[in-house]
């Protein structure tokens, strides 16, 4: 039998100051993958937060040392998942520019409206995710019915519901399926009747506001200093968008805002996802009718060679600036390859914003965070 | 002031509530607009899209003949060595010899379905089929040999 005393004494213990170190995941459901967080406790409020990686290290860029510049862009795909077809593009944008490879402008319509289709998608299913890890259960099905449509428009023409690879250096691996367009029409229009659902169900709800508003603010500056990019810095009121700035493809054809929020807390990271779709949905409509007549593949050598140097290309995804890397020897296969993954960096950021908050505020801070760990990892 | 601030979230608090609720009400009553689809027992009208990457094939026809020719394009392309293609000399009947696949080997539990073989093959003699249900008891059932036995390369494919 304890008496109180005992139990005292027992918490005296624990640390310097009463301090309870607790181990969240790495198999946690609320962290979505194997990221492993000591978090140092002080009674309910959060001391420090220290992230553990490796869990889920597969050495891609060592493994893309062995690989050919055509096979190498795959297995990007498995970084970040959410948005593979754009890690694809963001491969293929640096063997296009290193070998000054033509791409015609059908393969250029394509890609955009495949890129913003996965955009779409990931923030669904972060829309989703991020509900249920606040507790709501019903928001993650009607996310996933969109999401739905898109995967199916993916599989009818990449083959591959997410892991496309459906670009290959020099523009798409095959022509566009005939009922492409058809599907994607009825997709706009699913999506902007039931838009307001999550308007109804999250947005509006009394609940999820206060769990979300005030909670995990980040400023500008830090933001900056921390390297965080996409919706993260841009809820912060950081302008970042790579679409705006270093236009690729047909991005400077197209009109978009660039959605930017000052208040950076969570729900402002929410707002700018939310509002982000509407973007997307907004570039698609612009491109869907226009997509040009010809070839869907330049002509590219057989074996493909970067010149001897340095290559950097970078595009948006869904979580922000995902930048490529290589050192070329002039062979077949890179040198020296690095990622840029978006989600490290705005990982990074996680101590600053939830220190000093409650254990509960850590979950609305780290899901709009919105992380995918093997994009961390690597 | 505090009491004027707390009724008024409680009355927010609800009729945000439902709100919600009315919306889930709406699908509770209305069944023929939930997506659902019942798996396993679905599986005679399920029908993957054409293009589903889910293994590759080799396509013969009714005598039995392929259109490999054992150039190992598709090796080369497999960025995780799934394919091995063992080759073999055959002998024409005016004494000529003549390359040809004794088996093409195809490992499934390595494959990533990326597409780049069939891409790389110049005869069109493999491609992709929208099969997904591959698990199996033992492991070595995952690997296949593609050509079917007794099989011969299709005339006039060089």
């Amino acid at each position: 039998m304890y008496n109180q005393t005992e139990i005292l004494k027992d918490t005296s213990e624990l640390g310097a100051d009463g301090e309870l170190v607790i181990n969240m995941g790495p198999q946690h459901p609320a962290t979505h993958g194997v990221l492993h967080l000591v978090v140092t406790l002080n009674g309910e409020t959060i001391k420090k937060i220290e992230p553990h990686l490796g869990y889920i290290h597969r050495s891609i860029e060592k493994m893309c040392e062995s690989l050919t510049y055509r096979q190498f862009i795959y297995v990007t795909s498995r970084m970040d998942y959410l948005s593979s077809h754009i890690n694809n593009l963001g491969c293929a944008l640096l063997v296009e520019k290193g070998m000054a490879i033509e791409v015609p402008d059908r393969a250029k319509y394509i890609r955009v409206i495949l890129s913003e289709l996965t955009r779409i998608a990931s923030h669904e299913l972060w829309l989703g995710a991020m509900a249920m890890d606040l507790g709501a259960f019903t928001p993650f099905f009607y996310a996933f019915r969109e999401r739905e449509m898109i995967t199916d428009i993916m599989e009818d023409t990449c083959g591959a519901r997410l892991t496309m690879n459906y670009i290959v250096p020099g523009g798409l691996m095959y022509d566009l399926h005939p009922d492409f367009q058809k599907k994607v029409k009825a997709f706009i229009t699913q999506f902007k009747s039931k838009v307001t659902e999550y308007e109804d169900l999250v947005t509006n709800n009394i609940i999820f506001q206060s769990r979300t508003k005030g909670v995990g603010i980040l400023s500008a500056e830090d933001a900056i200093s921390y390297g965080c990019t996409g919706p993260v810095a841009r809820a912060s009121g950081v302008s970042c968008d790579i679409r705006k700035i270093y236009p690729y493809e047909v991005y400077d054809k197209v009109e978009f805002d660039e959605v930017i929020e000052t208040a950076g807390d969570s729900f402002a990271r929410y707002i700018v996802r939310v509002k982000e779709m509407n973007q997307s949905i907004r570039i698609i409509e612009q491109l869907i009718d226009n997509i040009p007549e010809g070839d869907f593949v330049g002509k590219t050598k057989n074996v493909l060679k970067l010149p001897k140097g340095e290559f950097y290309s970078r595009v948006e995804t869904a979580r922000g600036e995902f930048g490529v890397y290589v050192v070329s020897e002039g062979g077949t296969t890179p040198h020296r390859i690095k990622f840029r993954s978006p989600g490290f960096s705005n990982l990074s950021v996680l101590n600053h914003i939830a220190a000093g908050s409650k254990i509960g505020d850590l979950m609305a801070s780290m899901g709009t965070l919105d992380l995918v760990i093997p994009d961390i990892d690597r | 002031m505090f009491l004027k601030e707390y009724i008024s979230d409680v009355v927010n608090g609800v009729s945000s509530l439902l709100k919600g609720m009315r919306k889930t009400g709406y699908y509770f009553v209305h069944p023929k607009e939930i997506i659902t689809e019942q798996y396993p027992d679905n599986r005679a009208t399920l029908l993957l899209s054409e293009r589903f990457k889910g293994e590759v094939v080799m396509p013969h026809d009714a005598q039995n003949e392929h259109a490999c020719t054992g150039c190992t394009a598709c090796e080369l392309a497999c960025p995780n060595g799934t394919i091995k293609v063992v080759t073999k000399f055959e002998v024409s009947p005016e004494g000529k010899k003549k390359k040809a696949i004794d088996t093409l080997v195809y490992r499934l539990e390595l494959c990533t379905m990326c597409n780049l073989c069939i891409v790389a093959c110049p005869s069109d003699a493999i491609k992709m089929a929208p099969n997904f249900e591959h698990s199996v008891f033992d492991r070595t059932k995952l690997t296949k040999v593609l050509n079917h036995p007794g099989s011969k390369i299709r005339e006039g494919i060089e």
